[in-house]
């Protein structure tokens, strides 16, 4: 339960209420970690969240994640200053094993701050793109000045061969773009027949929905991996807090596939 | 099987023996009205006369006309503090110059020695085991909790006079120590209380050498220690065999987990919830209930960061928060979470069931919710009829 000590190197602004901290071992040894997986991060004396790692996988740079000010805990980390220590556990859960869908057509569909976790899983494709046959990401903001990670979008897009579509609930003046929910994409999302992997991350409903839309298009359900979200206290099964019937979110998940969930998320409140 | 007689003599014998080995002898206690456990240097120590009066909702100790020292059933609290408290410091750190170094207490600093436990009942006993299971058993432990367990010597006892809220004979764990059929930590001693016209005694099975080596001891620095004779096994066995008739309630096991999966729409629970207090107590009572949160505290400068570890409640609102609000908001989800993890989810994510039918729970429960009526109006729901195939 004792966490490593990692320094702020520098914030990014992703948007009006989400920041990207970049992090450095005070220790000098790195992070390693799979895409998909959180660390248990902590302002010290403030509280502690589990955070989804939003950087590269495969790279050296510094650890991720990105964070949207929503609560006292994720504020003090997301405004933590540069040279501040923060504390990090982990990394803990099951990843996106993104490579399974290596040979096969890859859709991504993120809604919100859910595009953070799928980062990695993005990164790593585009780091073996050709290994993969059509990649798609659907990505639903609630607003244009809500979408995060522009500038990898347009490097995905245009150097990666992944499209992109982008639709956002209200539109803004200058937004040409589409309006409504990212559910509506998936019905026109290219497909091939077998080796389809899907990969959803967002807000509850909003993955249930994907989820169900996917297995409209014919996805095979145990094909289909959510990112679960609950409240963590310690990341490592003993807190109980995360519990979903007989899963222990932290280890069993987040990461886990739609045939495992459909039965549970159909109930409220479970 | 080693089986000695120990008299009240011989049962300080014990205590002295085990305090000369230098653990911290704990044993029930009567405190605050109940039975809890508290530390024991002589036999005059434990609840000589005492019993107790159970029900749902209710707690009474009674004056005995006997000297019965363990003839009550499962106090307030079990074994459960001992070696998991309600509140422990996981960390403390000074803010300074250098920042913030988190260190963690010293496991020594403290601690009374290793602790000797007198009088774990047999329910309580499968609980610690269950709790081994949880904190212990899995990818990963909690190092504090396994250091509290460590070396501890245990010697259980047979429940002698169960309460009407009592039921560890449907979860197959007591009355007697050792013959239950679901798993239970391991114990040194166990005693089955004996008071017949050959006198009050302690029929003592010798269930490790080190158990026997204590008790060896104790004739060393003078106690008698015979070997029981029949006329006290059939004794000793009668104890039990009247406990187990004795239980007060009942609990049907046959296919809980599959009853509770397919009760998740019952309107048992909505019943359930126009009563339920979402108070807590039952979880803060349970001897297998594990669930903790974390507190950040810091003094009034800010220099000083310290993180507890404190007990928590599937009860509680911000039990399930998050950004959002609470997954469980309604009592309605939080009873039926307890309930379903404690006697059926529990089963897969452990090998074993959550309950050991200690009946705290209803004891406990200010609006006297009796998880065994509870279970069976599920059975009457029909559970899966409602929204199986």
């Amino acid at each position: 339960m004792l966490p490593r000590r990692f320094r702020v190197a520098s914030t990014r602004h992703d948007n009006h209420d989400t920041l990207t901290v970049h992090l450095e071992p005070c220790d000098g040894a790195p992070l390693a970690f799979a895409a998909g997986q959180f660390t248990m991060l902590q302002v010290f004396g403030v509280g502690e969240v589990p955070i989804s790692i939003s950087g590269d996988p495969r790279g050296s740079g510094p650890l991720q994640h990105t964070i949207r000010d929503v609560g006292s805990v994720s504020h003090a980390l997301a405004f933590a200053a540069p040279g501040e220590v923060l504390g990090v556990r982990g990394p803990f859960g099951t990843g996106w094993d993104v490579a399974d869908g290596k040979g096969g057509d890859v859709v991504l569909v993120a809604g919100g701050i859910g595009l953070a976790p799928l980062r990695p899983a993005l990164l790593e494709i585009c780091a073996e793109r050709d290994d993969y046959q059509r990649v798609s990401l659907l990505y639903g903001a609630r607003t244009p000045s809500d979408v995060l990670f522009g500038d990898d979008l347009r490097t995905w897009a245009e150097r990666h061969r992944i499209t992109v579509e982008v639709i956002v609930d209200r539109g803004e003046a200058g937004w040409t773009g589409r309006i409504g929910l990212v559910t509506q994409l998936i019905g026109k999302v290219a497909f091939g027949a077998d080796r389809r992997l899907a990969l959803v991350c967002g807000p509850e409903v909003m993955m249930r929905q994907s989820a169900v839309a996917l297995v409209a298009r014919g996805v095979d359900p145990s094909r289909i991996r959510l990112s679960m979200e609950r409240n963590m206290k310690c990341g490592i099964g003993l807190c109980g807090h995360c519990q979903l019937r007989e899963l222990f979110l932290c280890l069993d998940g987040p990461v886990l596939a739609f045939d495992r969930l459909e039965p549970l998320m159909a109930r409220a409140e479970l | 099987m080693d089986t000695r007689i120990l008299t009240t003599d011989g049962l300080q014998a014990l205590v002295d023996a085990l305090q000369t080995r230098g653990f911290h002898v704990l044993g029930p206690a009567v405190r605050d009205g109940a039975i809890g456990f508290g530390p024991v240097r002589e036999v005059a120590d434990l609840p000589a006369g005492w019993g107790d009066e159970q029900e749902a909702g209710h707690y009474r100790l009674r004056r005995r006309d006997d000297p019965l020292l363990f003839a009550y059933a499962a106090g307030a609290q079990s074994a459960k503090p001992l070696f998991f408290p309600a509140q422990e410091v996981l960390w403390r750190a000074r803010h300074d110059a250098n920042g913030v170094h988190p260190t963690p207490p010293d496991p020594e600093a403290g601690a009374d020695g290793p602790v000797a436990v007198l009088g774990v009942r047999s329910c309580d006993l499968a609980a610690v085991g269950i709790q081994d299971e949880v904190l212990l058993g899995r990818r990963y432990g909690d190092a504090a909790y396994a250091l509290r367990r460590e070396g501890t010597f245990v010697v259980a006892v047979t429940c002698s006079h169960p309460a009407a809220t009592c039921f560890c004979g449907s979860m197959g764990t007591g009355p007697r120590p050792g013959a239950g059929t679901a798993p239970a930590a391991p114990y040194d001693l166990a005693m089955t209380e004996v008071l017949d016209e050959h006198g009050h005694r302690f029929v003592v099975e010798v269930a490790t050498e080190r158990g026997g080596h204590v008790l060896d001891e104790a004739v060393r620095a003078g106690a008698a220690v015979p070997a029981a004779g029949p006329e006290d096994l059939a004794a000793a066995d009668d104890v039990a065999a009247r406990a187990a008739q004795a239980m007060g309630r009942q609990l049907d096991t046959s296919g809980l987990k599959e009853l509770l999966y397919a009760s998740a729409e019952s309107p048992v629970w909505d019943e359930v919830a126009t009563r339920c207090l979402a108070c807590a107590n039952c979880t803060q009572v349970c001897p297998t209930c594990f669930c903790t949160d974390v507190r950040d505290v810091t003094d009034l400068t800010g220099a000083l960061v310290e993180r507890d570890r404190v007990w928590d409640s599937c009860f509680g609102a911000e039990y399930s928060y998050i950004h959002g609000g609470s997954v469980r908001a309604s009592t309605r989800a939080r009873y039926r979470q307890w309930l379903t993890h404690k006697l059926a989810s529990w089963e897969d994510q452990f090998g074993m069931s959550g309950c050991v039918g200690c009946g705290r729970c209803i004891t406990w429960c200010p609006a006297a919710i009796d998880l065994t009526a509870e279970v069976a109006a599920l059975r009457h729901d029909g559970g899966g009829r409602r929204d199986g195939p």
